[in-house]
């Protein structure tokens, strides 16, 4: 079973991760790993860096920014393995102390 | 047999027999969704067939066996419907299902799934009644005031969350377990009080339904863990408290813990209430806070006479309280029994200083409302009577405090 954790940041609260989030993040990472929980992760840009894209009328329309503008948005994720919710929510909760902020979690189908 | 009978023994098992067949099925299928139908359907077969065939001699082995080919045919015609059923969607432990005694642990198991942490308070309510007290959608809609078709799409969305997302089907493990529990107590309390204080218009002032729903829940979890404080702490406070139910209310109006007719208390109950309480004091473990609510109610059912009181007493276990949890309602109901050891002046001034906090609580109004009015200070009791009226929920209560203001000089 696969879970995405998406880390959310908050436009009004939250700067980039600082050197001590980043440090704390690599720990954890390499926990996921050595203990089979690692499927990917990473960072994203920030939403003034993303396009969105229409492609249903045949002709791809680009269109700048993110589709949604929100003070709060996905800032990077996880996505892990978990045999089930309670192992995914107890690693989500280090995920969110390591690199400082809230986290969603939600199951793949 | 005549027909009072049957549907005495139907409901008798829906009773005893509802939340074994659905952890019993949901166990076996890996689906709360498809346990629970067949269940419901199960119970529709008995109330069809018992009347005309007679009451099986073992009812929860026939409900079992009829639950089971319901899920069978179900699960058949999805697969000729094309839909994919996953196997075992739930993910569970694998102790083997025993016999007599593994069927609790199967109850459990459910109760602990319904009170997940990653789901709504409100849902985990509505999914305990349905899945472990056997309530219909339309009861807990009525309990909880809300449409019909609302508490129909909650219930349905839960379900829906505990199998995409892989609630797991199980009893926590020992490190998670005191947390989970006190989660599980939370949602029957919550319970118990909705059915002990009903809020709105239209409902009656004490709902038995809800506070014996609650209680029978509460003593199936007490045989479940007999060593748990807290277990034993909750179910002695719902006791102590639903045996002064019928003494509570008269006339469509409240009647204050001093002015009841302490003979039409259920003696029985705080019998049961006070031995559980003793079994506790003699753990000589510390108490958690329902274990000291409880004591706080055997020291008021211990008095013949609201004379009788020993306040003191009750202070000093409100003070123990506020350590474990230093809430301003808690500081509430600690002045309420400073009043009586050292007079309304002296409680008045500590209620005066939680108005910040409670400005928006009915009870924080009602109390200064009852300390003005002994101090003679009709004015200002006159408008904390009205502050409190203005804001509270239940309707004997309301009743209650508006004869009060009406009486003041």
């Amino acid at each position: 079973m696969q879970y995405l954790v998406s880390v959310i940041f908050d436009k009004d609260k939250d700067g980039l991760a600082t050197p001590e989030e980043a440090a704390a993040i690599d720990v954890f990472n390499d926990r996921l790993m050595a203990e089979g929980h690692w499927v990917f992760a990473g960072g994203l840009g920030m939403p003034g860096s993303a396009t969105v894209i229409d492609n249903r009328g045949g002709e791809a329309m680009f269109t700048d920014g993110p589709f949604l503008e929100s003070k709060e948005f996905i800032a990077g994720f996880w996505i892990i393995e978990a045999v089930d919710l309670d192992v995914a929510l107890k690693l989500a909760a280090e995920g969110s102390k390591a690199c400082n902020r809230r986290v969603e979690v939600r199951p793949f189908l | 047999m005549n027909s009072a009978d049957v549907r005495e023994a139907i409901t008798r098992a829906h009773r005893e027999e509802w939340a074994r067949l659905v952890a019993f099925l949901t166990r076996r299928l890996g689906d709360l969704d498809i346990a629970e139908e067949a269940a419901a359907e199960a119970f529709a077969t008995a109330v069809e067939r018992w009347p005309v065939d007679g009451v099986p001699p073992n009812p929860g082995a026939w409900l079992t066996t009829t639950a089971n080919r319901k899920a069978i045919d179900r699960l058949r015609r999805e697969s000729k419907r094309g839909d994919k059923h996953k196997e075992a969607q739930l993910s569970y432990d694998d102790d083997p299902p025993g016999p007599a005694d593994a069927i609790d642990d199967e109850r459990l198991r459910l109760i602990f799934t319904c009170c997940h942490p990653a789901l709504a308070m409100e849902t985990r309510v509505a999914l305990t009644l349905r899945m472990v007290a056997g309530l219909t959608v339309p009861e807990i809609a009525r309990a909880f005031l809300v449409q019909e078709s609302a508490m129909g799409r909650r219930i349905t969305r839960a379900k829906d969350k505990i199998k995409t997302a892989r609630i797991p089907y199980r009893v926590p493990p020992a490190e998670e377990l005191p947390g989970r529990v006190s989660g599980v107590l939370a949602v029957l309390f919550l319970v118990f009080n909705e059915g002990y204080l009903a809020t709105g218009p239209g409902t009656d002032p004490v709902r038995h339904d809800l506070t014996a729903e609650a209680i029978r829940l509460t003593r199936l979890i007490r045989a479940l863990m007999p060593e748990d404080g807290e277990v034993a702490g909750l179910l002695a406070l719902m006791l102590l408290t639903e045996a002064r139910r019928t003494a509570r209310v008269s006339g469509g109006e409240l009647v204050p813990l001093g002015e009841q007719d302490r003979g039409a208390w259920d003696a029985a109950l705080i019998a049961e209430g006070h031995r559980l309480v003793r079994e506790r004091l003699a753990s000589g473990q510390a108490p958690g806070r329902y274990q000291i609510l409880a004591a706080i109610n055997a020291v008021h059912t211990s008095a013949r006479d609201v004379r009788c009181t020993d306040w003191s007493q009750v202070v000093a276990l409100y003070d123990q309280l506020l350590r474990l949890d230093p809430s301003p309602i808690v500081a509430l109901n600690r002045a309420i029994a400073v009043a009586e050891l050292d007079g309304p002046e002296v409680a008045l001034a500590v209620v005066d200083r939680l108005g910040g906090k409670l400005a928006g609580y009915h009870a924080y109004h009602a109390t200064r409302a009852d300390l003005l009015r002994r101090l003679g200070r009709s004015h200002e009791s006159r408008a904390a009577y009205d502050e409190a009226i203005e804001l509270a929920g239940n309707t004997a209560e309301t009743a209650y405090l508006t004869r009060r203001r009406d009486q003041l000089g």
